[in-house]
């Protein structure tokens, strides 16, 4: 097995050294390693970019089986792979739903057959998510997948006991609920984060509380029962705000922020173009700000694309019929750095705690997010901060095309990825 | 809507004065006389005047044969907007008015009047709109300029003045009622008009 | 103006004026004995109805015959449209046919603006869901300027054709809006427009009826209707669905009615001059009570008629000056 000399990158955006990759895992880090050690290597030469340990997103919808005309796992894990991540968690609410160990064990291994990055399936909490009776949560556990997130994501799992249930089932496996916090009363026909810019367009609202009283809710039944709770794409400042006190009470909450919600705001929907529609819905300038602040200060723990592509058929239609959902897996990075490394929020090491480190830990991925030292899977990414270009999603690897960024002005660009050892990305193209 | 050009404006524009005031009121008692003449005092007559200054000077025809006659002539007005060939060409403009005398126009002689007579494109509008309006005896055309160029099989029956032009020229008319002062200039066109856009005085 | 007219809020006081004055010129045509001018001959006007409204259709078609324009009826049943690409599919059809002017009404709110991005021709939002409907606040505009403008009592009665309102606005009017201002395209077209034309506007609605947040809306609110009644020279009475009850905006029809109903005690508060509007269709009984609704200061049924000639103010200014193949080369006809 050949190796890799990376010349001269920055690791976490420090000091430049040089790594060397050897049989997929990281052999040596460390300034100006000597030719020899790279006898039966290829060098790359890295001068200037920052080197990270490979992205995992912890909430990508990939769409197979049952959505092929949106995505697949082989062009979703292109995207991914495009966007410097080495793991991605596949969603449950595909058809037939992820909600047994047939099919979470069908998607790890399309995910394994397309190789371009590994895919971990979340299993459903509920049968069909219908949010009625537990999916057999331990068989999906036992499986080949070797589930560990379990998620109706899509829907809440709003039933309180059924919540409950699951939430204590899942200790025996060290499992983790991510929760969808969507209160559905609340938000019957919603289109649009409840404000001013819903009440002028006269788009039905979705208030923040339909949000934010759910994780209250379950952070108090995953206290009460000792388990691990995750909430998914957290987008009010209320939401941040409750999940720090969870956190200080010292229960085992964490949370992801979408790229989306770092940058974007409700105001975008004022010409109805339905590439802004998505859910939970972009919110205030407000809530963008409690966000990047929640991130930079640990309270979120990550960032999780909730990458979802959709055809062009549905979304070319009016807003209230158009699907929620925006690609993201490969501008997330991107968007990072331009909302939070930019602005000076977060340092690149700090970009790799929430990209990498964490939502590796939270979706119990030894192999992935761990620091770039010798003895590691070599799972990295090599990311050029200075470039800067507008997105253009035609360009995409992903099937579908519904980028909230197109036509934004970028910082960034992914060079390389490596999947322990071996490149699915070099130079900016699919290795 | 025209903004009223004051004369020094239009002088110093490079636009040259070809009637005063005197000029003017002594061809609107001319046409009047004439009016009266062939048609036997005016008998049945309907002044019609084509906004905006067309208005002005129909109402300044009629009080003119009301003096010699020593009665009142109907007088109203009839606005083209609707009816012009080039409303795809040019951005909306507000309507004028149309106010026909009480006893309408049917079997009667109008006297459509305007300022200035050039394509011809107006009257045809004017007789169509008339059509809609009723069915007079006949019509009649009162002009106080005539430039030429026309586009249309049309001529007026009362000129005040004819006035050679070239199609690069503009014609302005302005009228007391409207513009504060009157006079007629002619300058040249700041743009090469022609005729199908730029009828007399209009901007 | 603009190609298109999605929003009160696309349009300037001037705008919004040059409409009107002309509305009132084309109201006289309606007393000609031919009604018909030959301004959009030629050009072709598509009535897209995806929502049945027979009374906002059959106004716009009135409008864009009197002005000689080829009207096609386009009727999508609301059960074929299972998924939104038919507005898409619909667009490019339209396309096909030369549509000068696309009048849409819609269920979806922002239906008009999206119609917009895929047709050349001009957009009219005849009612997009809980949005907007800018051609009924043109209308109600008119009305009000009509019974109430230059300041004058309104002569009870019949609207009075000589006034001359030429280039006036509503201002200082007060108008009153009643109702569920939540789902109301109309509130939401008059609010921003009459005080884009100077007048002052109330909001009054149950709590529940209110957006949470009303943030930079042009007018003010309350809950009390006895309290606003007194002060307005305009009541506009908003229909309410009575299906709302269902989802707890209300607790029942009864006590709706018996708080923010207009009935005859209610009419005793305003003042002597003041009109009351609606724009239809009334739940008699409901908002209105029926003696209020065919009161002689009603003006529901002139609102009507004006709805043609404010329609027909619209198309002419949209399709005026506006053949894009042409205008380039206009100038040398
Ligand atoms: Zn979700």
């Amino acid at each position: 097995m050949t190796g890799w000399l990376i010349r001269g990158a920055r690791p976490l955006g420090g000091d430049p050294a040089d790594i060397l990759v050897r049989d997929g895992a990281v052999a040596q880090v460390g300034p100006r390693l000597a030719a020899s050690s790279a006898r039966g290597t290829q060098v790359i030469d890295a001068g200037g970019l920052i080197a990270l340990p490979g992205l995992v997103d912890l909430h990508a919808h990939l769409r197979e089986p049952g959505r092929e005309d949106a995505e697949t796992v082989q062009t979703g894990t292109r995207a991914a792979a495009l966007g410097g991540y080495t793991a991605v968690h596949a969603m449950a609410n595909t058809d037939p739903v992820a909600d047994t160990a047939g099919v979470v064990e069908q998607v790890w291994r399309l995910g394994r057959q397309a190789g371009h990055c590994d895919v971990q399936p979340v299993g459903a909490v509920t049968v069909g998510l219908g949010g009625t009776r537990l999916a057999e949560l331990g068989a999906m556990a036992d499986s080949a997948a070797r589930v560990r997130v379990f998620s109706d994501d899509g829907s809440c799992v709003s039933d309180a006991r059924l919540m409950r249930r699951a939430l204590e089932y899942v200790k025996a496996f060290d499992g983790v609920i991510a929760q969808h916090a969507q209160e559905p009363r609340l938000t019957e026909g919603a289109q649009l984060n409840e404000g001013e810019v819903s009440a002028r367009l006269g788009l039905t609202g979705w208030p923040a509380a339909a949000e934010e009283s759910i994780i209250a809710r379950d952070c108090l039944l995953a206290a009460h029962v000792g388990s691990s709770l995750h909430v998914c794409h957290v987008s009010t400042a209320g939401s941040v705000e409750i999940i720090g006190w969870a956190k200080s009470k010292g229960w085992q909450v964490t949370a992801e922020v979408t790229p989306h919600h770092l940058l974007l705001t409700d105001d975008l929907a004022q010409d109805y173009d339905p590439v802004y529609k998505v859910n939970p819905p972009l919110r205030t300038q407000a809530d963008v700000t409690a966000l990047r602040q929640g991130l930079a200060d640990g309270t979120i723990d990550c960032v999780a694309t909730d990458h979802a592509p959709h055809p062009l058929e549905d979304k070319e239609t009016e807003w209230e019929t158009a699907a929620f959902g925006m690609t993201g897996l490969e501008t997330a990075l991107r968007v990072v750095q331009h909302a939070m490394v930019d602005t000076g929020l977060l340092d690149w090491a700090q970009v790799a705690d929430r990209m990498s480190l964490r939502p590796a830990r939270i979706g119990r991925l030894a192999g992935h997010g761990n620091p770039l030292a010798p003895g590691a899977p070599a799972n990295l990414t090599l990311y050029d901060p200075a470039p800067t270009e507008a997105v253009d999603p035609a360009c995409h690897a992903s099937k579908s095309r519904n980028s909230p960024f197109v036509g934004m002005v970028l910082p960034g660009r992914v060079v390389a990825t490596f999947l322990r050892g071996v490149p699915t990305v070099l130079d900016g193209k699919l290795a | 809507m025209p903004a009223g050009l004051s004369a020094s404006v239009g002088h110093k524009s490079g636009h040259k004065p070809v009637l005063d005031a005197a000029d003017i009121g002594r061809a609107v008692t001319r046409i009047a006389h004439e009016i009266l003449e062939r048609t036997r005092g005016a008998e049945d007559v309907i002044l019609l005047g084509i906004p905006t200054r067309g208005v002005p000077l129909a109402g300044r025809l009629a009080r003119c044969i009301e003096q010699v006659e020593g009665r009142p002539v109907p007088v109203g007005s009839v606005d083209i907007t609707m009816y012009r060939d080039d409303l795809r060409l040019r951005p909306a403009r507000a309507l004028g008015h149309t106010d026909l005398p009480t006893a309408g126009i049917e079997g009667k002689t109008v006297v459509l009047v305007d300022d200035v007579l050039y394509s011809g494109r107006t009257v045809r509008a004017a007789l169509d709109a008339l059509n809609d309006l009723g069915r007079p005896r006949a019509v009649r055309l009162a002009v106080l300029v005539d430039r030429g160029h026309r586009e249309l099989p049309i001529r007026a029956d009362y000129v005040g003045k004819n006035l050679p032009t070239s199609q690069r020229e503009v014609v302005r008319v302005l009228l007391a009622e409207v513009d504060g002062q009157d006079a007629v200039l002619l300058g040249a066109s700041p743009a090469a008009g022609t005729p199908g856009r730029q009828e007399g005085a209009r901007p | 103006m603009n190609r298109h007219l999605i929003s009160a809020a696309d349009l300037s006081r001037d705008e919004a004026l040059l409409i009107l004055d002309t509305a009132d010129e084309l109201a006289r045509v309606a007393d000609r004995p031919i009604k018909k001018l030959p301004t959009l001959r030629g050009r072709t006007v598509v009535n897209l109805f995806f929502e049945d409204s027979t009374r906002t259709r059959i106004s716009f078609e009135a409008a864009a015959k009197r002005l000689s324009a080829d009207v096609i009826n386009f009727t999508v049943k609301g059960s074929s449209v299972a998924k939104g690409e038919s507005l898409k599919d619909t667009a490019l059809t339209l396309e096909a046919m030369g549509a000068d002017a696309v009048v849409i009404r819609h269920s979806a709110a922002g239906a008009p603006h999206r119609l917009a991005r895929w047709v050349r021709g001009s957009v009219v939002n005849a009612g997009d869901g809980s949005h907007e409907h800018p051609t009924q606040a043109l209308l109600d505009a008119f009305t009000i300027r009509r019974r109430l403008g230059g300041g004058r009592e309104a002569p009870a009665g019949a609207a009075d054709h000589q006034a001359d309102h030429q280039g006036e606005g509503l201002d200082g009017l007060k108008v009153t809006i009643v109702g569920d201002v939540l789902h109301s395209r109309v509130a939401r077209s008059n609010v921003l427009l009459l005080s884009t034309l100077g007048a002052e506007v109330t909001l009054v609605a149950p709590p529940t009826l209110f957006p949470v947040e009303l943030g930079g809306w042009p007018c003010t609110t309350g809950y009390d209707l006895d309290a606003a009644l007194p002060k307005s020279d305009v009541v506009m009475m908003l229909r309410v669905q009575r299906e709302r009850m269902n989802a707890a905006y209300f607790p029942s029809e009864r006590e709706y009615s018996r708080r923010y109903g207009l009935d005859s005690s209610r009419m005793a508060l305003l003042p002597q001059h003041a009109i009351v509007m609606h724009p239809g269709p009334m739940n008699r009984g409901v908002e209105i009570a029926a003696e209020v609704a065919d009161g002689p200061r009603s003006t529901i049924v002139e609102q009507v008629a004006n709805g043609v000639s404010v329609r027909m103010a619209v198309l002419y200014l949209l399709l005026s000056g506006l053949d894009p193949a042409k205008a380039t080369t206009g100038a040398d006809r």
